[in-house]
């Protein structure tokens, strides 16, 4: 045997950095953010992540639009904390950093339950089943005291069991921890998963479901796997969850979020698999950090979302890669003058708009207090005609130069794929 | 006897108003595809339509005025939303409309703030209709039966008499076959979508001081028309009919039970099996489950007949 | 207990510190109001925001918390447990050492818990809990915790309340029961029915309905089966939209019954109900516009001119007053010692005097049943001085319920640091 052939693959930057870079990332990060209240922002971002991964499994791998996903993660959620609480008794010996797994495989059982009659179709009648189901078993939680706690929940206590290493999880760093790896490992098993054939099978049943079967696969039980293992792992980022808050309510089974987690999947981008990790960043970000600095922040994630729907529906994963392909061209500089001009006309008509929608939101909640409203140093008296008519001007001409900007950025995106096609530098 | 006919009636009435609601639906998704999760703010939208003109100018302008308000704010949508996304496929329609629900009900929290508003009956209709062994039936429910029959007569006639109807008949079923005819079918998406916008307008308008009108009601009514739509099947409206007078019936007969599956085992001499979570299912009674029965309803229909009680096609 | 005596001492170092430092400098204590400032309910939020802010105000004008200025800062929740937890992480990180609720027991529930195990693994940086709405009979019992102080009546003592009034009427024969399926629905259900047993055994409970929360658009079946059982009064303990439309089913219906309920005052519903609700309508609360305390009408009026806003929660201004009160006494706003002398305070407001009891932090305070009546302007009794939300309807008082018959037993072991 030569000793050419024995030769090992060489080491492939491309997979090394990103998975490298991210472990590295979650290692550093608490301390850069050390305060409570990022720290929790950042161990909700790494549920998130995780949560939004396993609807990815059901949305952008098999083509499955599920309105229900929380149910599964909410039921994990609320098997965990019972199985933490039972530790808590001493009357369950397990480890507490390996409580997720409970949550997973819960999670699992719930979706065979529910799974098989529901997978038998796809499409609309696949999201009308999940929504069905999760109505009902969201109107049983409250139903449901003894298992589902009541209005007030289950809470139990993290920092039961023996200390391993020093580590009880009475800090929040430890958890931030705990969350940081199990992400780190459920991502690696997602993207494992998708590299399968099962993970394989699925794309074409999204793709093509006919024709899949006409190749010899059952659709339906692939259909069901997926959802089997989706389910698993939103049972593991429901248990997370769990041991993060200490409390499980009927909220985790509720529909905002089973609505939340599609939107952060759909705003990420359903076609990437890095896609809804950007996407529950993101999201994660506006509903802890947005929120608290302003009251609208519904309404623009709102319409955050609609413009994805119409101008992008790939998410920002698919805005990224395109432009990830321009760059590798090299022509990326003939774009990035027109995305200058566009991105600063469009906020400043976001800028515009945002502060009308300030206004009208503390004219209507704070005014009677104290008619100035204080926006980025601004003092603007709500009650007085000038600063809606500035800010009406200013979403005005925002908004023209931004029409203006977008076209001309269209113009240079087609010279650019043009030139792309025909394979010239 | 006296219990039957009031539930009965009850029943009916409540279903009519789901009829008037799920008609526009139905319609939209036999005809586009897309299960317009903002359907249900149409509604809210048609509600708060009314109270504004009917404070201002009066109750009937806004029966007319709300609706072809509504209907035009569809149009408009169609035009310039779903018309962008259709490319995309039915599943970013929905989303689309999913985001819209949204935006919808935080415009409205921006126009008329979070609280109830006080839309009330008009004077002539407010009182009983006729008493049935000492309950009294209100005229507004009788109104409300009235205009959503009359409602049903009109979309039947326009449907089948008129030759757009024609054509949006034979695009409920064949609507590949029908643009290939020649027919401008996104224009007439645009009517119909407008058209199922103002049918939601309406039952905003008649249903919004009946029940409360609130920025949370479209959340409230939004599932349950899907229910309808689902359970009735794609493509007909005879079928939306049905289904709502079942719901509606289902649903307020329902109130009446209260048997449940420990109650039925116990009369059999049986003991529910042990188990946290399984004892207390099994004690919930078919009353306090009546809200929830609809779903139950869907879920079933979905998993045996996937094509609805009169569908002619499947999702 | 070395970790407990080291952890007194260094509390008692703190407070001398505290106590050696100049009097004069005004320190400033900043309350977090963490409650839905934002979404379907910010509306109920923003109120209860307004209602503490006003009381600061007047509490800081006659300097009543001996020397100390407060302040309350919002947090908004939106009604999430979850995100209550967050925001008590904000709270933390800014020091703020009191925490004011009252939105749902469900929140309440959490962050009780939550703040316990902070006082437990953070000693020196505690937090108070100031609950002023959330009525889980459990917070003072099963759940109880020293840091958590209630100053609404829960809903057992309510219950209480209601039932000695009903007890009374000996024109009740028959009562039914209807509220929404969950932990406080269950609860109204299950105390209507114990205290009914026990004071009034021949009343008949002809009907016991729980229905899903805020699912219920259409109540006429419920209304039937009222009818159906030949009721006379219904107890009920639903809220917004819930009592709204069961309170506009049975007018329709031509129901002729008597509502006993909790929250009939609550935002929103006095307009939703409109003429539906007279005579038919009665409510058990601390405080309404038309009883008779001079000082409190003053603070309402002036209230409802600045926010155009009814003033609701008379306790708001009892809990505010008892806290600097407590602040005067303890010399002191580290939550410990306010905590010490907030519990066990009696307190004189104009209503009669109340009791923080100490065994559980509940407040045991006097309680008023009253009907919805139309206004003296608008051709109702005279006693109906002012009406609420502009509607041209108000409240008479039926009866005044004496603080110490409310009081209910309770099961609450404590640790105390």
């Amino acid at each position: 045997m030569s000793t050419e052939a024995r030769r090992c693959e060489p080491l492939n930057p491309w997979r090394w950095l990103p998975w490298g870079g991210a472990a590295a990332a979650l290692a550093l990060l608490p301390l850069v953010f050390r305060h409570g209240f990022a720290l929790t922002l950042l161990s909700q971002m790494g549920i998130m992540v995780i949560f939004a991964l396993s609807y990815n499994m059901l949305l952008g791998q098999s083509g499955l639009l599920s309105f229900g996903h929380a149910v599964y993660s909410g039921l994990g959620a609320y098997c965990a904390v019972h199985a933490l609480n039972l530790i808590g008794k001493g009357q369950l010996a397990f480890p507490v950093s390996a409580l997720p797994l409970v949550g997973g495989v819960s999670g699992a059982l719930f979706g065979v339950l529910f799974g098989w009659v529901t997978t038998k179709k796809s499409g609309t009648t696949f999201a009308m089943i999940s929504l069905g189901i999760a109505e009902m078993v969201a109107a049983c939680s409250l139903m449901l005291p003894g298992f589902f706690g009541g209005e007030g929940g289950v809470t139990a206590n993290r920092t039961v069991g023996r200390a391993f290493l020093g580590i009880s999880y009475g800090p929040a760093t430890q958890v931030y921890y705990l969350i940081a790896v199990w992400t780190m490992v459920a991502t690696a098993a997602m993207f494992a998963l998708t590299r399968t054939p099962l993970g394989r099978i699925a794309n074409a049943v999204r793709d093509n479901p006919e024709r899949a079967e006409f190749i010899g696969y059952d659709t339906h039980v692939v259909r069901f796997l997926q959802l089997v293992l989706a389910a698993f792992f939103a049972g593991v980022s429901g248990a997370l969850a769990a041991i993060n808050f200490e409390i499980v309510s009927a909220e985790a089974l509720g529909a905002s979020r089973s609505g939340g987690v599609l939107l952060a999947t759909f705003i990420g981008g359903t076609g990437w698999f890095v896609g809804p990790i950007i996407g529950a960043v993101v999201y994660t970000f506006f509903v802890g950090a947005i929120s608290s600095v302003t009251k609208a922040w519904l309404l623009y994630l709102g319409l955050f979302f609609i413009v994805m729907v119409l101008f992008a529906p790939g998410g920002v994963a698919s805005l990224a890669a395109a432009n990830l392909r321009v760059a590798k061209a090299g022509l990326f500089g003939r774009l990035a003058p027109a995305y200058g001009a566009a991105l600063g006309a469009g906020l400043a008509a976001l800028g515009g708009f945002a502060t009308i929608v300030e206004m009208i939101y503390y004219h209507e909640l704070e005014a009677v207090n104290d008619p100035v409203l204080r926006l980025l140093g601004l003092r603007l008296d709500v009650t007085t005609a000038p600063p809606w008519f500035g800010a009406a001007v200013v979403l005005a001409a925002g908004g023209a130069a931004f029409w203006v900007a977008a076209r001309r950025v269209r113009v240079r995106w087609n010279e650019v794929h043009e030139r792309l096609g025909r394979g010239s530098a | 006897m006296e219990f039957f006919l009031v539930t009965l009636l009850n029943g009916v009435s409540y279903g009519l108003l789901l009829f008037m609601l799920s008609s526009g639906l139905t319609l939209i998704f036999s005809m586009m595809g897309v299960l317009n999760f903002a359907h249900a703010s149409f509604y809210m939208l048609g509600a708060y339509f009314a109270y504004s003109i009917s404070t201002r100018i009066g109750f009937w302008q806004a029966l007319v005025v709300a609706p072809v308000a509504v209907g035009a704010i569809g149009m408009l949508v169609e035009r310039f939303g779903l018309r962008t996304v259709h490319r995309y496929g039915h599943v970013a329609e929905l989303l689309f409309t999913f985001g819209l629900a949204y935006i919808i009900e935080e415009l409205v929290h921006l126009v008329w703030g979070r609280l109830p508003v006080d839309y009330r009956i008009p004077a002539q209709l407010d009182g009983p209709l006729f008493a049935i062994y000492g309950t009294s039936f209100p005229i507004y429910r009788g109104f409300m039966m009235l205009v959503s029959v009359t409602m049903l007569a009109a979309l039947y006639l326009a449907l089948t008499r008129t030759r757009i109807g024609l054509v949006i008949r034979a695009a409920l079923t064949h609507p590949h076959m029908v643009e290939a005819l020649g027919h401008d079918v996104p224009r007439m998406f645009m009517l119909v979508f407008g058209g199922g916008a103002a049918l939601a307008g309406l039952a905003g308008v008649i249903g919004g001081n009946a029940f409360v009108t609130e920025p949370g009601m479209a959340a409230l009514v939004g599932v349950i028309v899907f229910v309808v739509v689902v359970v009735g099947g794609m493509g007909s409206l005879a079928g939306a009919f049905i289904a709502s007078l079942l719901i509606g019936c289902l649903q307020t007969f329902s109130v009446a039970l209260d048997w449940s599956i420990a109650g039925a085992l116990a009369r059999l001499g049986l003991q529910p099996p042990p188990g946290l979570l399984v004892t207390e299912l099994f004690g919930i009674t078919v009353s306090q489950a009546a809200p929830v029965l609809p779903y139950l309803l869907m879920v079933l229909v979905l998993i045996l007949r996937p094509r609805g009680i009169m569908g002619t096609r499947e999702a | 207990m070395l970790a407990q005596t080291a952890r007194s001492f260094a509390v008692a170092v703190a407070l001398v510190v505290c106590a050696a430092l100049p009097a004069a400098a005004q320190q400033v204590v900043k309350l977090a109001y963490i409650d839905p400032l934002s979404g379907p309910f910010a509306n109920v939020g923003e109120s209860g925001f307004k209602h503490f802010q006003f009381v600061i105000d007047d509490i800081n004008r006659r300097n009543l918390a001996g020397g100390f200025k407060l302040e309350v800062v919002g947090f908004d929740n939106k009604v999430s447990p979850q995100e209550s937890l967050t925001q008590l992480k904000k709270v933390i990180d800014d020091d703020l050492r009191y925490v004011i609720q009252g939105n749902g027991s469900s929140v309440a529930l959490a962050l009780a818990d939550a703040i316990q195990k902070h006082n437990d693994r953070d000693p020196g940086h505690e937090i108070l809990y100031l609950n002023y709405a959330a009525v889980d009979p459990d917070l003072t019992n099963s759940k109880c915790t020293f840091w958590h102080f209630r100053f609404d009546a829960n809903s057992d003592m309510k219950m209480e309340a209601l039932t000695s009034f009903l007890a009374q009427d000996k024109g009740i024969k028959k009562v039914y029961l209807i509220n929404q399926n969950y932990s406080f629905g269950q609860a109204v259900a299950r105390a209507a029915r114990a205290d009914l047993g026990r004071k009034r055994p021949d009343v008949q409970i002809v009907g016991d309905d729980l229905h899903p929360l805020g699912q219920v658009k259409d109540f006429a079946p419920y209304v039937a089966k009222i009818k159906a059982a030949g009721a006379d009064t219904v107890i009920t303990g639903n809220w917004g939209n819930d009592m709204t439309l069961l309170v506009k089913a049975a007018k329709d219906a031509g129901l002729d019954v008597t509502f006993y309920t909790y929250y009939a005052g609550g935002l929103g519903t006095p307009t939703a109900m409109g003429d539906a609700a007279v005579g038919h309508v009665k409510q058990i609360t601390e405080w309404h516009l038309n009883l008779p305390t001079k000082e409190t009408d003053r603070l309402a009026q002036e209230f409802k001119k600045k926010y155009n806003i009814d003033w609701y929660y008379g306790r708001v201004a009892t809990a505010m007053y008892m806290l600097a009160e407590a602040m005067k006494r303890a010399k002191s706003a580290e939550p410990v010692a306010v905590a010490k002398a907030l519990e066990g305070m009696r307190f004189q407001t104009e209503l009669g005097e109340v009791e923080m009891r100490a065994a559980d932090h509940q407040l045991i305070q006097p309680l008023f049943i009253s009907t919805i009546e139309r206004s003296a302007a608008n051709g109702g009794p005279k006693e109906v001085k002012y009406d609420v939300e502009n509607t041209g309807l108000g409240f008479k008082t039926d009866a005044r319920i004496e603080a110490s018959v409310s009081a209910q037993p309770t099961s609450c072991q404590m640790k105390r640091p």
